[in-house]
């Protein structure tokens, strides 16, 4: 049952669940690895990539080792949260946690906002924060070129606007999945799956293959975002409480 | 600090729960259909039957989780609408026959969440309180993983008590757990009676209901019966006094037939010596029974009221419903 009164969303639940799925991740090993390791594996390989460039690197090669490496760290926030996210509903309701939750006052809208929260704000720390030292590293201990190529703002404007954007296309995607499936294996790797589109146009852009301006940058990022607010009103509206309970729609 | 149960004020006179032909399908099949009753505030109502009989469904219809098909209720004072879907669930808490706890946070974790989804004042105060309703005030930093399942019940109903809800539905609330862990369930659900708070219990368990409950009522698809206890035995069962003497009486119609408050009678079926009288008043008939036996020079070895339990009232139900289906 759901409400069609004026929807006023409470800041105190959603923190409430934001809190207790940050405490839930924190105890979870598998949740805990894939935050972990997934990123240092693609900070690791672009950076290996970047330090194998010799120091006369023609352009096109240069270009497409930096565009690589970038997309590598832009799978930081395109993967790692659809773990997260396709876990979100179908964990709880194999576990059997979302009856007792959906029967407080907590409004879908609420419920869906504080689990993608929970699942961005960690996975736009850890993007961000290995975005930076991929930056550090470079900046200290490569060649001058690729220096001045990875820190030209063409580079760096779409790493830091696109983030945490493709972050919550996975998020919703993978949070749109996990509340239509009903096994948490199948909805990760669906949401795996569906949070790469997106990647494609950034990695145009990363190759060179679209011209990376600021322009286009802000362009695509006011998309990604619309879609991304656009994905929460779509999932709210998608998720039936009827469903998720009884295992058939009302 | 008030208890549990006590801080929030209930219109006196209108139903805590009032149901009016509500009816539920998924489809083709049919959960419940056309249940009628009223739950007043302050009484813990049972809520029986089979399995598939409807409860559960029933509860989560009650509980704004699914919609009816049909039919209309008030919860807590509001109309079943799903405009007040969030305003009932405020008011009311649920428990599920599975507590569903995060096991990997701790009692008091799960209860710091619950409280923040209800938005509730005074936090640690009313976390505190609701564990030391349940006794499991030194178990708030332990992970619920590492509970028996008996304390994790315990935690879903402190959980329940959390926000002082005027409805509290527990549906099965002492399933799998051993007889000690089930009575303490049973002496909470007894002192939350004793302040006033309204439970709508649903339970497998005859003698739990028949113990715990004002009132019940047995469901199979509809609603089969509903009143007290004692009213569903007076209702399907005739009142009954068992005789037994040492040797079959010569003429039992001549002793028996003519006794007043005696209705009828008939030889027992187990043994001989052994009589059974429809009565209208047990205590009454007992005693003229007595004399005429004795008067009669029989020895009289016992004569007791026969006892209907719950069990039995539910297991006629039941059996005329299964007897009705196969015809």
């Amino acid at each position: 049952m759901t409400s069609t009164t004026p929807m006023r969303l409470s800041h105190t639940r959603i923190r409430a669940i934001v809190r207790k799925e940050l405490r839930d991740y924190r105890r979870n090993r598998f949740v805990t690895s894939s935050m972990g390791v997934m990123p240092l594996l693609f900070v690791v390989l672009p950076i290996i990539d970047i330090f194998k460039l010799g120091s006369g690197a023609s352009g096109p090669k240069l270009d497409n080792v930096i565009g690589l490496a970038l997309l590598y760290l832009l799978l930081i926030p395109a993967l790692v949260p659809a773990v997260v996210a396709a876990y979100s509903v179908v964990g709880e309701r194999e576990q059997g946690t979302l009856e007792p939750v959906l029967t407080t006052p907590v409004r879908r809208e609420e419920f869906l906002l504080g689990k993608a929260l929970a699942a961005f704000l960690p996975t736009l720390a850890i993007a961000y924060l290995m975005f930076g030292i991929f930056l550090a590293v470079v900046g200290l201990f490569a060649h001058q070129e690729v220096v001045t190529d990875v820190f030209k703002t063409s580079r760096i404007l779409p790493q830091v606007l696109f983030t945490p954007l493709l972050a919550g296309w996975s998020i919703w995607a993978g949070i749109a999945i996990s509340s239509r499936v009903s096994d948490v294996r199948v909805a990760q790797q669906l949401g795996t799956l569906v949070s790469l589109p997106p990647l494609a146009v950034t990695s145009l852009m990363g190759f060179g293959v679209i011209r990376p301006t600021v322009g286009l940058g802000l362009v695509l990022g006011a998309a990604l975002l619309v879609i991304d607010i656009g994905a929460w009103r779509v999932v709210s509206m998608l998720f039936d409480r009827e469903r998720m309970i009884s295992g058939i729609k009302a | 600090m008030s208890e549990i149960g006590t801080s929030t004020p209930v219109p006196s006179s209108a139903p805590a729960v009032e149901v009016d032909g509500l009816t539920k399908r998924f489809g083709a099949r049919t959960a419940f259909e056309d249940v009628s009753f009223a739950v007043q505030y302050g009484e813990v109502f049972g809520f029986l039957g089979p399995n598939g009989a409807g409860k559960t469904t029933t509860v989560r219809t009650l509980g704004t989780l699914l919609e009816p098909t049909s039919g209309r209720a008030t919860v807590a004072g509001l109309e079943l609408r799903p405009d007040n879907g969030v305003e009932i669930r405020r008011r009311i808490a649920v428990m599920p026959e599975a507590p569903g706890l995060y096991l990997r946070l701790s009692v008091a974790e799960n209860l710091e969440f619950f409280a923040g989804l209800y938005e509730l004042d005074d936090r640690r105060a009313r976390i505190e309180r609701a564990l030391r309703a349940v006794n499991l005030t030194d178990r708030a930093d332990e992970l619920c993983r590492t509970l028996s399942k008996g304390l994790r019940q315990r935690v879903g109903l402190a959980r329940a008590l959390l926000s002082d809800p005027r409805v509290l539905f527990l549906d099965e609330p002492t399933s799998g757990l051993d007889p000690v862990a089930a009575r303490e369930v049973h002496d909470l659900i007894e002192t939350l009676r004793s302040r006033g708070v309204t439970i709508f219990l649903t339970t497998h368990r005859l003698a739990e209901a028949e113990r715990l409950c004002d009132r019940v009522a047995i469901m199979n698809t509809t609603l089969r019966l509903i009143g007290s206890p004692a009213e569903l035995r007076d209702r399907l069962f005739s009142k009954s006094v068992e005789l037994r003497v040492r040797e079959p009486l010569p003429d039992p119609e001549r002793v028996l037939g003519a006794l007043p408050g005696v209705e009828s009678w008939s030889a027992g079926p187990d043994a001989a010596g052994t009589y059974l009288l429809a009565v209208a008043d047990p205590d009454q008939a007992a005693s003229a029974v007595a004399r005429a036996v004795v008067d009669a020079g029989a020895d009289l070895l016992a004569l007791t009221p026969s006892r209907h339990s719950l069990e039995d009232v539910y297991l006629q139900l039941i059996d005329t419903d299964v007897e009705a289906s196969s015809r």
